[in-house]
């Protein structure tokens, strides 16, 4: 179908959250242009004064260590003073070193939001105990060590990489105000075996300054997504368990809600549903025998006629519960019975040689067909909609998209962030580009083995 | 009526099955053999050489289609046995393949639901076994708003009148319900055969085939 290979799917925005790792942002060509570089840089100033802070503690902690290395190499004794501050710095280092660090890395794992909106799990067993137990399993915890571990790389090699970058940046602001120094006739300056004095020599290297802003502001980048996935290395849930263990009982209780929802739909149909018919047909046969002007007639019609309304009811109660449609005849099927009861001509383009993707998947598919369907008959004011169905690598995707004026909102409550919860329960995700003006297309990706 | 209409009904609800069975008595058919499944419809058929058979569509062992598939190989093996099945929802391809069989004539399709009214399910029955088409007026409002229509070519009134008759209704019922003459209706249906490029033949029923044209659009 024509329209589906445009390029609207370089604009699809993530209609849950930025769920990607910060480098991943990096790659984008539009990173320049994004909250990236901003992010990085109210990462990067946050970042200062606790690396000062705490690199001034670990500075002091190791001077006495470094006068000791000092005398050693020239020969001279270590004596008695010294060792008593040298064993003091290493006491207080282990001693006092968890204690900071824990709070510490509880600080760092909050400000990883800035760069990184993905979930970061502290690794501490939870505890809620006397102070003795507290630091006597704090104190044996890898989590904790990992913690110190990761106050020295912010005290001792943050500062540095920081201070380099400083310096660069320091160097290029010289290039980019270079001419004004120039013009305001200050004696010459030089940039190492560069020296300059006239605006002539000043313009080119005011050039290069400007230049090299993209340049430093991707470093800054690069070294922020660096501390950034340092800190969650050795910050974070090391081995993923608790992430992990929370997707799995979203999976399960998606599961779990298929397997319900189908037994409900059975219970429905096979119980209340066939009784329903049969009694509705009963009265019918009543209204037969009742002679039209028996005073039972009227009565009688009546009740039929609210049988029959309420096997409508039943049979819509049951559609939205699990359509009976998608058991039988699988999504492709479903997804044609679903448009034909939209108000709006809905076109189906299913994929050739489609796999049946397993039922829970079906049944998010379906659902997020009649979710998005539902909300461009309620809001684009659109006067089509196509439907595609079709497997990418290993993602059963579902596209929706219509004519309509566009400006979907997930923010504005349209039913997309629920249906955002729903595809991500599977392990899923919904991406939406909805430019003001319209087109919408909404996409969702299901991953096949979840 | 002066003969019986011999029915198989197969329908796996119980309490359904003896409610239907009820109504067909009531009018004048008589129920040969009420069974449960697709394999038994297949049986009392052999057996029994009865005029209509009514079948359900989800029935066991498999809960899908079994009556239909059921009711497609009634009609390979007997083109001209009148059959009428029931399905719990509207599947436009169930529809087709049904009046794929045999000339497309003495079939029905219709949904469940319909069932409970008694005198409107006993005509279309009628219609079925007295050598008529009926499709579920469900189906053909769905197809009436298919948005990619190649029965485009049709007027709107022209439509409407293909509905009437993938319904079943008669030249004459048709004019009644749309309040013009049978004249008026006959030059409409002309004109859809023609539109639909459908030429007069002897052994062809054409307005079964512009159904069949209907349903496969």
């Amino acid at each position: 179908m024509d329209g589906w290979e445009g390029p609207l799917r370089t604009h699809y925005r993530d209609a849950v959250s930025t769920n990607e790792a910060p480098w991943q942002a990096l790659r984008n060509r539009h990173y320049l242009l994004s909250a990236g570089p901003w992010r990085a840089i109210l990462y990067g100033l946050t970042t200062l004064p606790l690396a000062g802070v705490v690199g001034v503690g670990l500075v002091t902690l190791i001077l006495p260590w470094l006068a000791a290395g000092l005398r050693f190499n020239d020969g001279r004794v270590i004596d008695g003073p010294l060792l008593f501050v040298m064993v003091t710095a290493l006491a207080m280092f282990a001693g006092l070193g968890p204690l900071v660090a824990i709070p510490l890395a509880a600080v760092e794992r909050g400000r990883l939001a800035l760069i990184d909106q993905r979930p970061v799990q502290s690794a501490h067993r939870p505890l809620r105990t006397d102070p003795i137990t507290w630091l006597r399993v704090r104190y044996t915890e890898a989590a904790t060590w990992r913690e110190v571990l990761y106050g020295a790389f912010l005290g001792l090699v943050v500062p540095v990489v920081y201070a380099v970058y400083g310096i660069l940046a320091l160097i290029d602001f010289g290039f980019l105000v270079s001419p004004l120094l120039a013009a305001s006739g200050t004696d010459s300056w030089q940039f190492g075996a560069f020296t300059v004095s006239t605006l002539g020599q000043a313009v080119p290297l005011a050039i290069v300054g400007v230049l090299l802003i993209p340049v430093l502001l991707y470093l800054l980048g690069l070294i922020a997504t660096g501390q950034a996935a340092t800190a969650r290395a050795l910050l974070g849930d090391r081995d993923g368990t608790a992430l992990r263990a929370v997707a799995q009982s979203r999976a399960r209780l998606a599961d779990a809600f298929e397997a319900e929802r189908r037994r409900i739909e059975r219970d429905l149909h096979d119980g209340a549903q066939h009784r329903l018919t049969s009694l509705t047909l009963q009265l019918g046969m009543a209204r037969l025998d009742v002679p039209a002007d028996s005073p039972a007639a009227a009565p009688l019609a009546q009740a039929h006629d609210e049988a029959k309304e309420l096997m409508v009811v039943l049979r819509e109660l049951i559609h939205d519960i699990r359509p009976q449609s998608l058991a039988d005849l699988g999504l492709p099927a479903a997804l044609r019975e679903l448009t034909v009861r939209s108000p709006l001509p809905v076109t189906v383009t299913v994929a050739e040689g489609l796999q049946r993707p397993a039922p829970h998947l079906e049944s998010t598919a379906y659902f997020a067909a009649s979710e998005a369907l539902a909300n461009v008959v309620k809001h684009a004011a659109a006067s089509r909609a196509d439907l595609l169905l079709a497997q990418a690598g290993d993602m059963l995707v579902l596209e929706v998209r219509d004519d309509g004026r566009g400006g979907a909102d997930p923010a504005h409550g349209t039913g997309l962030t629920g249906l955002a919860d729903r595809v991500a329960a599977v392990g899923g995700r919904l991406l939406l580009a909805s430019p003001a003006g319209g087109p919408t297309l909404i996409r969702v990706e299901l991953p096949w083995q979840s | 009526m002066a003969e019986l209409i011999r029915v198989v009904l197969a329908e796996d609800g119980v309490l359904l099955r003896e409610g239907l069975v009820g109504v067909l008595s009531r009018f004048g058919c008589a129920v040969v053999a009420a069974v449960g499944d697709g394999p038994e419809l297949l049986a009392a058929v052999a057996e029994h050489r009865p005029d209509l058979v009514i079948t359900d569509i989800r029935m066991p062992p498999t809960f899908t289609d079994e009556g239909l598939q059921a009711a497609v190989t009634l009609r390979r093996e007997q083109p001209g046995l009148a059959v009428v099945v029931l399905s719990q929802y509207v599947q436009e391809e169930y529809a087709a393949a049904l009046l794929d069989t045999g000339d497309g004539r003495r079939v029905g399709y219709l949904l469940k639901d319909r069932v409970v009214d008694v005198q409107e399910f006993m005509t279309s029955l009628q219609t079925v076994v007295g050598g008529g088409t009926v499709v579920d007026p469900e189906v053909v409002r769905r197809l009436l708003r298919r948005p990619k229509d190649p029965l485009a070519a049709l007027s709107p009134r022209e439509r409407e009148v293909l509905g009437l008759v993938a319904e079943g209704h008669s030249n004459s019922a048709i004019a009644a319900k749309l309040f013009v003459t049978e004249a008026a209706v006959g030059k409409h249906v002309g004109s859809i055969l023609a539109k639909l490029d459908l030429p007069p033949a002897e052994d062809t029923n054409r307005r079964v085939l512009a159904v069949l044209a209907y349903l496969r659009a």
